[in-house]
């Protein structure tokens, strides 16, 4: 299956534009987040600050997706 | 209403659009870039970014919350995204309400959960150079 992903500040720094990554059937976005931090030094250290938004929706790393999701990987706020 | 906007924010219009004639109160909260960062370095200028869908339902949500928590009330919440300078206004919270006590009550509660929990970036610019992404304290991770 293959989800959209739509990340900020430093992790869209790290990561790029928004891209298309393929997964296996089921996987949760904890996968994703692990595949993602595979490709990147400094992404692991931002894993306890970022969250995971699946649809528009907050998500658990035990959330599985599907086919078609955008997920955002949104850290630390800072508006205002 | 509820906008991340891109062009410079007209406070005046955003106050207006909270007044009814039900309204003895309309506070107006501008958030502005200053020149100092919290650690007490110069800055330059800021660049925000947002998702944008997410943080307008954000802002709903927290006005629905003010709400509850403090009685009828109109409120409009403004951000902007893009790169700012020193002395440009990066957000609007606007509140009318029948009385004051309420409507300073509601602003103060929505610009507070807005920095707590609605999913904005900023980026510090700095006078002597480098830039850094910067969160606010206390903020949901």
């Amino acid at each position: 299956m293959k989800v959209r992903v739509l990340a900020f500040a430093r992790v869209r720094e790290l990561l790029g534009s928004p891209r298309e990554v393929e997964l296996p059937a089921g996987a949760t976005a904890g996968a994703l987040w692990d595949d993602l931090a595979k490709t990147c030094q400094e992404l692991p250290q931002l894993a306890q600050s970022t969250r995971i938004a699946r649809n528009g929706r907050m998500v658990p790393r035990e959330e599985r997706l599907e086919d078609g999701d955008e997920i955002a990987l949104l850290p630390a706020a800072g508006g205002g | 209403m509820f906008a991340i906007v891109l062009d410079p924010i007209d406070v005046a219009a955003i106050a207006r659009s909270v007044r009814t004639d039900a309204c003895g109160a309309v506070i107006t909260f501008a958030g502005v870039v200053r020149e100092m960062s919290d650690d007490d370095r110069p800055v330059t200028g800021l660049s925000y970014e947002a998702h944008e869908s997410m943080a307008a339902a954000e802002f709903e949500a927290i006005a629905r919350e003010a709400r509850d928590r403090f009685g009828p009330c109109e409120i409009s919440v403004a951000h902007r995204i893009g790169d700012l300078q020193v002395g440009e206004v990066s957000v609007v919270v606007a509140v009318g309400a029948p009385h004051r006590g309420a409507a300073f009550d509601a602003c103060e509660f929505t610009i507070d959960e807005l920095k707590r929990r609605a999913p904005i970036w900023k980026k510090e610019h700095y006078a002597q150079g480098g830039s850094r992404w910067r969160s606010n304290p206390g903020v949901q991770t």
